[in-house]
């Protein structure tokens, strides 16, 4: 399984802002390598996120987005204890699924 | 122990030793031997560079004191010093000092060469932006060395200017010795030719630098 | 079925986008405040964390032919203190009877408590993977010590002996261009392209060095720690390559960190 996110969640106001950092090489496949042959394309193409059992957001990634990507939204409501998880998948169909509780 | 006769006898890293004042320049534990030694465990080879850089020459030692190379004992030494780097400045071979502006552009955009990641076949460039503003178009540049934009304008475009920006080039430290700036055609950074283009980027009235 | 809100964020989330910021500026003043507006965004989600929790990974982890991990590793505040240690680093060690900076005991405590030979270590290029191990492992120590005050004072003979070899070594001129450390380091207010550089001799340049490495930079998607810094300043000297975690290192370290001594140590930084 690929490396964690880190993840940090804080409510404030009604509103919880979500930090996530993510491990991933986000190759474009633009670049050539030493012998000049293209690096394959790797990159994160969904991002997902739910707070407790509820889908709060989606997105569509392509290769311009740099590597170990970090990226930060706000979801309305949420408060402390509550649990955020994002989730990840890449061009190859690796996944991964971090979980963070909001402070 | 006289510190040149040490030193002489010293195999690994060869410091050349200038001025006697040096004995005040370190605090204890940094003398001599001890930084020799340092250097030899310090380094090693790396692709097409060897260890022999190390070894100093005269203006290099003098300058890598700055107690010393700061001192009115210093002053009269970096004289010196500018005198025989001036005197081994070798003049255009065809005898003229401007070549192509646009090829010095090139030559002063460029960084490559001389490292130990760098392919020696490569041509190299004259790192010129890192340290100096030379055409406004360029915003990325450096503040380590003057701007030299409006070179001609200012330092006119007779023999004498010519001559003196082509020593400059050639061996920076024939004007000043303990000058931040390399000696490219001294030490065989650039070619002839290179620097014949980076005279014409300065003097040219069709080069950036003098609009 | 619970709303969906669907974020088109591609554009808007990603600080740190791989295009970069294109300064469209042309006053050289503009260009350096875009610059510095886009190194204050960096600072908001530095990738170095991931970086510190693989490097606490591999300190609990066992290896090695002795099956042992860095739990015991004394750092200078006693076998298995981390938090502090690198705000007092570089300093002397009386069982290895030497000043060490932090990559340099690391190596110690592999060879010593894990059994490893770390000659592969010191030998392996940057940005391979047991040089990677150590630059995770000195991110995870020195983001233990962020926001202490930098405590390194060169009391012991051979710490002030390392602090004037480093001082020698940062006027010492050599190679083909002539370059020393103090080259580029050495004048207060200047920078090399649109990179500032720090005063070493004085306080303030130091720190501004010393408190910032192991430190992520952006452009290269890589986490360097001080020794790669060092190594890559050599590189571009044209010098011949430091040996990984030599004295001649580790006494440049002591140089920069006892003249920062006092400053808040703001580890792991983030770089353009």
């Amino acid at each position: 399984m690929a490396n964690p996110m880190r993840i940090r969640a804080a409510a404030k106001d009604g509103i919880t802002e979500v930090r996530v950092l993510m491990n991933h090489e986000m190759e474009t496949g633009q670049r050539r390598d030493a012998s000049g042959a293209i690096v394959p394309a790797w990159f994160i193409q969904e991002v997902s996120a739910r707070l407790n059992d509820k889908d709060v957001m989606s997105a569509q990634w392509g290769p311009s987005i740099a590597k170990n990507p970090y990226f930060a939204f706000k979801i309305k409501g949420g408060k402390a204890g509550d649990t955020v998880s994002v989730t990840w998948v890449d061009n190859r169909g690796d996944t991964r699924t971090d979980n963070a509780k909001v402070t | 122990m006289s510190s040149i006769g040490t030193c002489a006898a010293l195999a690994a890293a060869v410091l050349a030793f200038a001025v006697d004042a040096r004995a005040q320049s370190w605090g204890p534990g940094a003398d001599d031997k001890a930084f020799a030694e340092m250097l030899r465990t310090g380094f090693r080879n790396a692709g097409p560079v060897s260890v022999d850089r190390l070894v100093q020459d005269d203006t290099q030692a003098f300058c890598s004191d700055p107690a010393v190379a700061n001192s009115a004992a210093g002053a009269k030494r970096a004289e010196q010093l500018e005198a025989a780097n001036l005197a081994a400045v070798k003049w255009p071979s065809d005898g003229r000092f401007l070549g192509d502006w646009r090829a010095g552009e090139r030559i002063a955009q460029s960084g490559r060469g001389l490292t130990w990641t760098d392919a020696p076949s490569q041509a190299n460039g004259g790192n010129c932006y890192n340290c100096h503003q030379i055409s406004l178009a360029e915003i990325s540049h450096g503040t380590l060395g003057p701007s030299l934009h409006n070179y001609a304008k200012l330092k006119g475009t007779d023999e004498r200017a010519l001559r003196d920006a082509w020593a400059k080039i050639w061996n920076s430290k024939s004007s000043n010795a303990c000058s931040n700036m390399p000696r490219a055609g001294h030490m065989g950074i650039l070619k002839e030719k290179d620097i014949q283009d980076i005279m014409a980027l300065l003097f040219s009235p069709d080069s950036p630098v003098n609009k | 079925m619970a709303a969906r809100t669907k974020v088109a964020v591609a554009a808007a989330a990603c600080v740190a986008i791989a295009l970069g910021f294109a300064g469209v500026a042309q006053e050289k003043d503009d260009a350096a405040k875009g610059i510095e507006a886009y190194r204050q965004a960096l600072k908001d989600g530095n990738p170095a964390e991931l970086f510190e929790m693989a490097g606490e990974e591999l300190w609990l982890k066992p290896a090695g032919p002795r099956n042992a991990s860095l739990e015991k590793c004394d750092l200078g505040l006693g076998p298995g203190v981390v938090e502090g240690a690198y705000a007092r680093l570089p300093r002397y060690f009386a069982d290895t009877d030497r000043v060490q900076d932090l990559e340099s005991r690391l190596l110690t405590c592999m060879e010593t408590l894990q059994g490893i030979d770390t000659r592969a270590h010191v030998e392996a290029r940057f940005g391979t993977p047991k040089k990677d191990e150590l630059v995770a492992l000195a991110t995870y120590v020195a983001g233990m010590s962020k926001d202490r005050p930098v405590d390194v004072a060169a009391s012991h003979p051979k710490e002030r002996a390392m602090f004037e070899l480093g001082r020698r070594m940062f006027f010492y001129q050599a190679g083909p261009h002539d370059f020393s450390c103090a080259t580029c380091h050495a004048q207060e207010g200047r920078r090399i392209r649109m990179q500032d550089l720090p005063y070493i001799p004085a306080k303030e340049g130091a720190a501004a060095g010393w408190t910032s490495w192991p430190a992520y930079r952006v452009s290269a998607g890589q986490m360097w720690s001080m020794q790669w810094r060092i190594n890559d300043c050599f590189r571009q000297q044209r010098f011949p390559e430091p040996v990984y975690a030599s004295d001649m290192t580790v006494a440049l370290s002591m140089f920069m960190a006892a003249t920062a001594n006092g400053a808040t140590m703001a580890t792991p930084g983030i770089k353009r």
